[in-house]
This record gives structure tokens, sequence and C-alpha cells, in this order.
């Protein structure tokens, strides 16, 4: 194909995505439309993958029965979502070993969020209230997006999303309505999980790379600093609500704009994060690469057995 | 050792209604397929069946061929009642 008929067929597809049409998997698409979605796609994947870790760690250690639950039905879910996105992205010509080779390797990232550990119980409270109501902001516009399967699998988990949230958030209540070290449990796990969670949002706009063209592709249809106000807004008088104190003394009500104004972020802290150096970055990855390891013998041994059916099938056949 | 292979996961949410596809996954046979279409995509009772069918053996139109194949039905209007024009004072057309 010529330049001028790639650029011809280029306007023709801006044109179809301001239009609100969408973009599916055999549709003609420029390369670079194909890798940023293959690449934004699988880290959300990732992510979704890697975010179960933490909460892993408390599925034997929950206090009640209900709670163990409802922490193995969010954590699931979670697990839905990685395949849901994982076989989105797999739409676009990858497959899924590549992807996992992408994890495993240290090459593809993840949420920066889940290489915090998980101390107390009051963390399973902390990550569904801030954490998924953060991922929550990020996903709702992403129901909208360009690409047709990426859209539709984040339609599913945003339906799925919201009892996370609840479930956590109603930890947390019962935590700060419960003995006073019970409350100082509730409040340590805030103090720890609220700035990884205003920084899980992304970079400030000025220090975004991707922006401009993410929002012609509809990968992103606010700023990452537009959904940090949107977050902080909703949940500053959550905290209140039940009594916990937002661990930014700066924090404080414009009246005037409507909006919560808040302290600078540790940005430092967010870019050692993700290069690699926050505090559980190793144990995450190995953690992966050993169950998926370990896990070999048995995808063979399934294989192995799917083809010896399949053979048997044939024999009875002749 | 080969890889397990990808299946196109397609569920009716009730009955009356169409069988509809949700998405795609990796088993290593059409009774394993079925399973985890279960676990992955019927979670809070989305559906009363599912099928599974390997996406190898899907043959998909191009959307290259579009023009060709869906363009013609667009002149055709006859197809359509609109398309006759009938006295208003005509009932029960
Ligand atoms: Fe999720
Ligand atoms: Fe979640």
């Amino acid at each position: 194909m010529s330049e001028k008929e790639v650029k011809n067929l280029e306007e023709i597809f801006d044109a179809k995505i301001a239009r609100d049409e969408k973009i599916e998997p055999k549709d003609w698409m420029p390369e670079k439309y194909r890798q940023t979605h293959i690449r934004q796609i699988s880290q959300h994947a990732h992510s979704e993958i890697v975010g179960m870790l933490p909460e892993g760690n408390w599925i034997t250690r929950a206090p009640t029965l209900k709670r163990k639950v409802a922490l193995l039905a969010k954590i699931q879910d979670e697990a839905g979502h990685g395949l849901y996105l994982y076989s989105a992205c797999e739409t676009l010509g990858v497959t899924r070993e590549e992807l996992y080779e992408q994890l495993h390797s240290g090459k593809a990232k993840y949420s920066s969020i889940f290489n915090y550990p998980t101390l107390t119980w009051a963390d399973m409270g902390a990550i569904g209230w801030l954490v998924d109501g953060a991922a929550i902001i990020n996903q709702v516009p992403l129901c909208s997006t360009s690409f047709g399967p990426y859209a539709r699998a984040m339609v599913r988990v945003c339906k799925e999303e919201s009892f996370h949230q609840r479930q956590g958030f109603q930890i947390m209540m019962t935590l700060a309505n419960g003995t006073p070290e019970q409350k100082e449990m509730a409040q340590d796990a805030l103090n720890r999980w609220w700035f990884p969670s205003l920084m899980m949002l992304g970079p400030t706009d000025d220090a975004s790379v991707h922006t401009e063209q993410s929002m012609k592709w509809k990968l992103k249809r606010k700023s990452n600093d537009d959904l940090r106000q949107q977050f902080v807004d909703q949940t500053v008088p959550q905290a209140d609500m039940i009594g916990l104190t937002i661990p930014d003394p700066t924090l404080k009500f414009n009246e005037d704009t409507k909006h919560y104004e808040f302290g600078d972020l540790d940005w430092d802290e967010f870019w050692q994060v993700v290069k690699g150096h926050g505090p559980c970055n190793k144990e995450r990855i190995s953690a992966r690469v050993n169950a998926w390891e370990k896990g070999k013998w048995v995808r063979d041994a399934a294989m192995a057995y799917a083809e010896k059916q399949e053979s048997k099938k044939l024999n009875v056949a002749v | 050792m080969k890889n397990w292979p990808l299946w196109e996961v397609f569920i009716r949410s009730k009955n009356g209604l169409e069988h509809r596809h949700c998405g795609s996954l990796h088993a290593s046979d059409a009774t394993m397929a079925l399973e985890n279409a279960r676990d992955v995509y019927t979670r809070r009772m989305e559906g009363v069946s599912i099928w599974v069918v390997p996406s190898a053996q899907i043959t998909a139109s191009n959307p290259e061929d579009s023009a060709e194949l869906f363009e013609p039905a667009k002149d055709k209007a006859y197809r359509h009642p609109t398309f006759y024009e009938l006295p208003d004072e005509l009932k029960h057309m």
C-alpha cells in the first residue's frame, strides 16, 4: 500500500471512531492502534491477575465465613476480569503465551498498586474500597471505548466491580465501628493505601505521554488529574462518614470550586515502584511465574488426555 | 507440548432467547471448555445453556468484502412494507 493510501485509510478510520462507530478485530486498523491496544489491554489483564495475589494472602485468615466467601468470590471475579481481557487482547493477533511471557519476563507492566504488601485484615477493606474504587473510576469510561472487544469486556467488568467496592467499604465500616484496636487497624490501612490509590490513577497530566492519541481513540475519556479529583471528591465524604481520617493534613474543601484540594503526591516513589523497586514487585512476579511453571505438567497432562480421547474417537470411526 | 486451543463461548441467558457470543477461552478439550465457560462467563446466573466452538472452526466474512456482501440490500427498498404507498383509509394492513 502506498503512503497516500494508508493516510486515506487512516482518515476514514479516525472519522469512524469520531462517529462513535466501533472497530472490530478484522477491520483495518493503523498498526499503532493495534500495538497500543495490545499494550493497554494486556497491562489491564495483567493487573487483574496480579491483583489477586495481595488478596489471596488473606483468604485463609478471613475473620468469618461470610467474609471468606465474599473475598473468594471477589478474587474469582478478578481472575474472570483477567480472562475477559486476555481474550479481548488475543483478537488483535497476539497469543496468550506471548502475553504471559511479557508479564513473566518483566517486559509488560501491571498496576503499581499491587506491589504493596497486605499487612492486616483491614487491608482487604482498604483495597476493595479504595483500589477497586479507583479502578471503577478508570474503567467506567472504557465501556464506550472504540475497540469493540475491549468495550464489551469492560461492560462485564464494571457490572461486577461494584460489589468489590461495597464489600471493602463494609469491612472498613465494621472495623471503624468496632473496638479501638479495630478502628486503629482500619485507620492504619487507610494511611497506607490512600496515596498509592491516588497515584494508581496515573501520572499527572503534564507528565503523561500518551494522552492526546488515547483521547482520540477513546482509550481515555478524561485526564488522569480529572479522574484523581473525581476519586478524592467522592471518597473523602465516605471516610468522614465512618469516622476515619484521610492521611493528608493539607486536604481541604474549596467552597468556590466545590472540590477538595489535596497535597502533592510522592511521584518518585511511584516511578520507583513502576520500575520494579516497590516493596513486593519481586514477590508478585515470582509467585506468578512459580504458579505457571509448576502448573505445566497439569496443562501437558490435560492436553495429552485430550489428544488420546480424540485419537480413540478416530479409531472407532474407521 | 501443545498449548491449549482457543474456544468461542456462546450463552443462552434464558429459554426463549438465542445463544449469544460472549468471549473466548483456552481449554484442552470440549468438556473442559464447557466447565471453564461456566466459571468464567456464568458466575451470576447469566446463562441456562452454553455452547463452545473451537475458534479455528469458525469461518468469518472479511470486512473487505462487506460492500460486495451487504450493499446490494441497500437499494432493495421494495423488501420493506413502507415501500408500498396505500390509501390512509385502508385498515389492518
Ligand atoms: Fe477487576
Ligand atoms: Fe475488583
